[in-house]
């Protein structure tokens, strides 16, 4: 008989109970148990960053969490990061600009790493950026679009701030 | 009208669906009563299997069914398809779906485990007994051939699969002739596809309704419909195969796997639909990947440095099986002789087998290898008669008013490669402007007096792209004025959606917007051949364009009846057929869609077909020729072997671009990945054929943080071989990476004699190297 527990996680502003074995991985509660397949699992060895989340605002790697670990917590996904009224995100935005993005298999963890980093550093050099995401493997772009995204939001909440 | 799009940066209309988590990879898409499959595979790299118990794993619960070769039945006992069948192929060895009493590499699936989730399925994998018979097992190509070498498979007598050649010109005249003859020997190793997307399948087979359907994480699903079809003994008719959201395919998708017949045969055998999503470690152990090829090369030149002949052996590691028949090797000769005119060529090529993973392309297939041999012999003959490396190119590129250009080289099928149009020199000319090439020098020097060993290398390259035989385009306006487009053509990230829209849209005069565009399903097109070989734009494109331009005429015909005006006064734009000088006289495409597609009773105009559609398969006549030239600047620090990549600047031309934000995005891409291969990548088997990089920390691909930012200009030579000018863009950036990053490699160490014989270069080997150079200098 499996292990299970009774848990309970905010994800996306939305009060979530579910039993979850507790071998499930954060990720695959997020992509199974509550059909938010945003998340994507790449690597699973919590390497390729694809899987990122925002566990309290922190960008932590959902194939390396279990679902009971975020028992109490608050998870933003991808699915979460456009406003209510569907208005994207200015990262979002930022990527569809400058493509940022080719299979889009990568694109929620860069988004979710990049959404904790540019709040934390609101005045990167593009080294910077460029580190911030070194835990976030792109097999297609190359980076590059994605790097002058995140420094266009940069500058862009320089300006509103 | 006709170009209103082409060529502008149109932002991607798949874009919003994938940034805000609403794609569909196929691990999205779940169905009613889903069962979930899981594989055992085999841990040895040779083995007989001498039995295997099942018994312990079938009863833990939630486990449905577990299967080994011999649960199949006589039906389906047979050894998959070979996809291209080649006279050269002496062995052709393909796998069963589940190995039946050998494996011939790690990584080999043995059985199988259907349950009720996919823990379970792994949970019950760790229960079945296998009891093997371990066999010596062959991975080193350089003595694979040799007497007593250990066979890849039990029951052959040589690890030989075939041989191939290359042969044009009088080579025995031009080495006669020439005032120099020089050599080189160097391994190649190019790694396995790592789309941040593993594999996936699922099968529903329904014999009373829809008939087979599979969803598939793959390149060319047409391609998996027949190979499967054919395998079960079927029609295509009842087989549906559907590429949803891809992320990523990069060549190994292209193919056709054991897990898509087994998932198949599970989901037939338990009358429920199955799935199964390949995991990171079963991506390293069993999807194909391009692994090691050893050049032995001789090039016959003047003094002044003109090429004569090129001539020499390949050992190409085709692994355990042949999956993908012999498109590698023969697309590593193709490339010969690069973006120059070489009169003579003669280079064979040994097809071995080892006790690895079988391989398949990985992006650009053999190009980049063949690429690569031809500028390590541009970069020895610049060393050895000490002329700039740029000067030597400049004498031996093909010139543009040699234009088209036949190499003596043979494509797919035999086709003469012909260069169809192009400038190399004048590309050169821009990427050594755009990388400052004529200032390096002093770069370097004042670099050097702080003790830093700068280095700089140059690459140039042709890619055929575009090959044949054709994809398809239908483009139908329905009454609500809403315009579909189907193709077969499958998209891992390259933009068709857009890229299509904006041809159709220019076209026919409607808004991107109202597009919609539908693809990779075989119910939906009827034919296709697959997103390979940067073959889409060149192929899909032209159809697009032709089957909007014939819906465009049809409707000016009826529109011109319908407003009593000459078809000559007639204008499309935003989907509303206006009359040229009266404003008011106008008839939406969506009318004009009704009238020909009335309901029960009307009647379709006289003269007209009934549906505002039309379906296109105009595409290239010939392979257009990519070409592009790299320059690569980096820093080497000797202590450590560390390579820094400082600056990459590349100048490309793939013909009249569509849409010149996806080809930067597929250039500096492709780029980043052919770094991967000259630095990082590296897929390494002990002497038993067992994997030791079975992961990211082991296997190194490239980061952001070891990325240069990425130069790139373009020039846009029209193609002739088709009607929008168009050549493919997926595969340039990856071409002529590796030669550009090894020769700047090289340029840095000069004073270290260092010449580097293998890729991707390590910091371990480097310093090795260095070392080896330092104490013959010493001597």
């Amino acid at each position: 008989m499996a292990d299970t527990r009774d848990i309970e996680v905010k994800v996306n502003g939305e009060s979530r109970a579910a039993n979850v074995e507790t071998r499930t991985s954060l990720g695959d509660f997020l992509r199974h148990g509550l059909g938010l397949t945003g998340t994507h699992m790449g690597c699973e060895h919590g390497v390729c960053g694809a899987c990122t989340v925002l566990v309290d605002g922190e960008a932590v790697r959902s194939c390396l969490m279990l679902a009971v670990q975020a028992n109490g917590h608050e998870v933003t996904t991808v699915e979460g990061l456009a406003s209510d009224d569907g208005t994207m995100h200015p990262l979002q935005e930022a990527f569809w600009k400058h493509h940022g993005l080719q299979c889009g298999f990568c694109t929620p963890g860069m988004l979710t790493s990049l959404t904790a980093f540019l709040r934390d550093n609101p005045d990167p050099s593009e080294r910077d950026i460029r580190e911030a995401i070194s835990g976030n493997i792109c097999r297609c772009t190359g980076y590059q679009g994605i790097v002058d995204a995140a420094l266009e939001v940069a500058k862009t909440m320089q300006k509103g701030s | 009208m006709g170009v209103r799009y082409l060529g502008a940066e149109v932002q991607r209309m798949e874009d919003p669906r994938l940034l805000t988590g609403h794609g569909r990879y196929v691990d999205d898409i779940t169905m009613e009563g889903l069962l979930h499959a899981a594989f055992l595979r085999s841990p040895m790299a040779h083995a007989r299997i001498r039995s295997i118990d099942t018994s312990r794993a079938a009863e833990l619960p939630g486990v449905h069914r577990v299967f080994v070769h011999a649960d199949f039945g006589e039906k389906y006992a047979h050894r998959m398809n070979q996809l291209y069948p080649a006279p050269v192929i002496d062995q052709n060895k393909t796998q069963y779906p589940l190995a039946r009493d050998e494996v011939c590499y790690v990584g080999e699936a043995v059985a199988m485990v259907v349950a009720d989730s996919r823990a379970i399925a792994e949970d019950a994998l760790a229960l079945i007994d296998v009891d093997y018979e371990a066999l010596p097992a062959v991975v080193d190509i350089m003595t694979a051939l040799d007497d007593g070498a250990p066979l890849a498979h039990a029951d052959t007598t040589s690890n030989l699969m075939g041989k191939m050649r290359s042969s044009f010109g009088d080579i025995e005249e031009s080495f006669s002739k020439a005032d120099h003859v020089f050599s080189a020997r160097f391994m190649q190793h190019r790694g396995g596809c790592h789309s941040m997307e593993t594999r996936g399948v699922i099968a529903r087979d329904d014999p009373w309704g829809d008939g087979l359907t599979l969803w598939t994480s793959a390149q060319s699903p047409y391609l998996i419909r027949r190979a499967l079809a054919t395998w079960l003994g079927e029609s295509e008719e009842r087989v549906r195969v559907i590429a949803p959201d891809v992320g990523g395919g990069f060549g190994p998708k292209a193919g056709f796997y054991p897990e898509e017949i087994a998932i198949t045969l599970a989901a037939r055998f338990m009358e429920r639909p199955v799935k199964w999503i390949e995991d990171r470690r079963e991506h390293f152990m069993a999807t194909t990947t391009q692994r090691d090829q050893h050049w032995d090369l001789e090039v016959a030149c003047t003094a002044e440095g003109k090429i004569l002949g090129l001539r020499g052996t390949v050992t190409h590691e085709n692994g355990a099986y042949i999956p993908y028949g012999i498109l590698l090797p023969n697309s590593s000769l193709t490339p010969l002789p690069g973006a120059y005119s070489i009169p003579a060529i003669d280079v064979g090529v040994d097809i071995v087998f080892t006790n690895t993973v079988p391989n398949s392309p990985v992006r650009g297939a053999g190009r980049p290898c063949g690429i690569y041999a031809v500028e390590r012999m541009i970069q020895v003959v610049s060393r050895e008669l000490n002329i700039d490396p740029a000067e030597v190119r400049r004498r031996n590129f093909v010139r543009s008013d040699q234009m088209p250009y036949e190499t003596g080289a043979k494509l797919r099928g035999g086709v003469p490669c012909i260069y169809d149009s192009g400038d190399y020199e004048a590309l050169l000319d821009k990427v050594l402007e755009l990388s400052d090439y004529n200032s390096f020098k002093e770069r370097q020097a004042a670099a050097r007096s702080e003790g830093r060993y700068l280095g700089i290398g140059v690459s140039s390259c042709i890619e055929d792209t575009g090959m044949g035989p054709y994809e398809g385009t239908t483009v139908r306006v329905e009454a609500s004025g809403k315009v579909a487009v189907r193709t077969g053509a499958a998209s891992q990230g390259q933009g068709h959606h857009t890229m299509i829209a904006m041809i159709v849209a220019g076209n026919l005069g409607v808004k991107p917007e109202d597009i919609m565009f539908e693809s990779a399903d075989t119910a939906k097109f009827a034919h296709g051949v697959g997103t390979i070989g940067s073959r889409v734009a060149a192929n899909v494109g032209p159809s697009a364009h032709d089957a909007a331009f014939q819906v465009r005429e049809k409707a000016l015909k009826l529109a011109a009846e319908v407003l009593e005006a000459s078809e000559a006064d007639l204008d499309i734009e935003d989907g509303v057929v206006r009359v040229n000088g009266a404003p008011d006289l106008s008839i939406t495409l969506g009318e004009l869609a009704m009238q020909l597609t009335p309901m029960s009773a009307m009647r379709v105009p006289t003269g007209f077909d009934p549906v505002l559609e039309a379906t296109s398969y105009d595409g290239s006549s010939g392979s257009p020729i990519a070409c592009g030239s790299n320059v690569a600047e980096v820093e080497v620090d000797p202590g450590t072997g560390e390579v820094k990549v400082l600056r990459y600047s590349v100048a490309h031309d793939c013909g009249v671009m569509i849409n010149p934000m996806v080809v930067h995005g597929q250039i500096v891409g492709g780029v980043v990945h052919g770094i991967g291969n000259a630095l990082f990548e590296r897929m390494i088997y002990d002497d038993q054929g067992q994997p030791l990089t079975m992961n990211y920390g082991e296997y190194l691909l490239p980061l952001a943080s070891e990325m240069p930012r990425i130069d790139v200009t373009h020039m846009e030579t029209p193609s002739p071989l088709n009607s929008l000018g168009v050549k493919g863009a997926g595969e340039g950036g990856t071409i002529p990476a590796a030669a550009a990053i090894v020769a700047a490699i090289e340029n840095a160490l000069e004073e270290f004699a260092v010449e580097i014989d293998y890729y991707p270069v390590d910091p371990q080997y480097l310093t090795e190297l260095i070392d080896k150079g330092s104490a013959q200098a010493a001597e």
